[in-house]
């Protein structure tokens, strides 16, 4: 098994590679279709801002290939948000996977510190194999200004001032809000599910 | 609900930590990839490593240690000391770290802070601001405090955030090391202010030193070396008794 991960210059690639070296599981790096397809699962991390990221995926020519895998997919932050169909950071067109829209924090709350930075505790509403293992209510860690909202397609749940998606999965298609390679053990389990179970 | 962050914050030279410690059973005492590795164990919540090396040299010593925290150590972490330019940012979060503290460079061309918030985003820029009560003024001080800028503290930590600076990490220079409690005074003039967390820091001696910070200075996290470093206080014993006072914290 090997896994693909995109890399188009928004993602904290390092520390995902680095997560996938301590669990011993093989990987790639790349920005080309062809490479990637070999992939057997496909993660997309993402720090960075919305807009940018997609710009950066049509121009390596990715978009509708990640729109119409058959294979597992994991999307990390921003490579979570834009599973949406919109974000309104810089208002754009998304890979529309799941129905919805990226907001910011602001606009529920003006008093809220953005980034949402920092370990807070999620709450699972389903049994995904993401969580295999995972207490409910355990911490991960967030950075994000922009977020999803509850959708049916929601899977796991967290508060900051407004409730919002920090888990999210359709068909083969799986995203966190929160940082796994950055959660310490409980991070690395979601990235050992997501190997093994999904 | 989002936790108070606790922060170990190691001071670094020519890749050695500078300040002894008390845990046992390191097999060297002295690597700051170890030391910071324990800390994650017991329940730390972000790392910061500052490099307190003198000479451009030794600065590589400094990133390759970044790598090695980032293959080993699956929290976030911060490192600081010595960064000037955009170029000594991107290598630092190249090599793995997830946000850089700025100090003297911004003070000496603000124009720094929104280059880098630019360059790699708000969330990884982090202002440290050296803070020293002069009457009834906060000042700023630079160069490792040793020198005034004349600039007042609040003043600059407003103008931190508008050019971009996510965080902002709070030292007051009267407090450091004298182990009598933060400034929380300070710290809630600060909060106050901005809609960035802010990270107290400078004159830790006990745990309710930690809560008061919280409580009263509202800060969102709190960094300490010594306390730590010398084993007075244990990360998760400190936490147990934060969250006896109702503050969320991560167990």
């Amino acid at each position: 098994m090997i896994i693909g991960i995109v890399d188009y210059e928004a993602g904290n690639i390092r520390s995902v590679v680095n997560a996938l070296k301590t669990l011993r599981v093989s990987y790639l790096v790349s920005n080309k279709q062809e490479e990637l397809s070999i992939a057997s699962k496909i993660i997309l991390p993402g720090v960075g801002e919305a807009r940018s990221a997609m710009e950066s995926l049509h121009s390596i020519h990715l978009v509708e290939w990640l729109k119409t895998l058959d294979v597992p997919f994991l999307g990390i932050c921003l490579g979570m948000q834009i599973l949406f169909e919109r974000s309104t950071e810089r208002d754009i067109s998304c890979l529309g996977i799941i129905e919805g829209t990226i907001e910011h924090f602001a606009k529920v709350n003006a008093a809220l510190k953005v980034p949402h930075m920092g370990w807070n505790d999620v709450m699972f509403s389903t049994n995904s194999p993401l969580f295999e293992g995972i207490r409910q209510g355990e911490f991960f860690y967030f950075v994000h200004s922009y977020y999803a909202p509850l959708t049916s397609c929601t899977i796991g749940e967290t508060d900051y001032g407004i409730r919002f998606s920090a888990a999210v999965q359709k068909n083969n298609y799986y995203g966190v809000q929160f940082h796994p390679e950055k959660s310490g053990n409980t991070g690395l389990q979601i990235l050992k599910n997501f190997v093994e179970r999904c | 609900m989002l936790t108070k962050r606790i922060i170990p914050c190691l001071d670094v030279k020519d890749g050695r930590t500078v300040k002894g410690t008390n845990f046992l059973n390191l097999r060297d005492a002295g690597d700051p990839v170890e030391l910071g590795a324990r800390y994650s164990e017991e329940g730390a919540d972000e790392l910061v490593f500052l490099d307190i090396s003198a000479t451009l040299e030794r600065r590589s010593t400094f990133l390759h240690m970044v790598e090695r925290v980032a293959e080993s150590i699956r929290i976030p972490f911060t490192v600081g000391g010595g960064l000037r330019t955009v170029d000594d940012i991107v290598k630092a979060l190249d090599a793995g770290a997830d946000k850089v503290s700025l100090n003297s460079a911004a003070l000496a061309r603000p124009a720094f802070i929104n280059e880098a918030s630019q360059r790699v985003g708000s969330q990884s820029v982090v202002l440290a601001i050296d803070v020293k009560r002069i009457e009834t003024r906060w000042t700023v001080w630079t160069k490792a405090g040793t020198e005034p800028t004349g600039r007042d503290a609040l003043e600059w930590a407003q103008e931190g955030v508008n050019r971009g600076a996510g965080e902002l990490l709070v030292t007051s220079m009267d407090r450091d090391g004298t182990t009598r409690g933060y400034d929380n005074e300070l710290l809630s003039a600060i909060a106050d202010l901005v809609n960035v967390p802010v990270i107290a820091s400078g004159g830790a001696g006990s745990m309710e030193h930690v809560r008061d910070a919280i409580l009263i200075g509202r800060a969102d996290a709190v960094l300490a070396a010594s306390i730590f470093h010398y084993g007075t206080i244990r990360i998760p014993q400190l936490k147990q008794y934060l969250r006896s006072y109702s503050i969320p914290v991560r167990l």
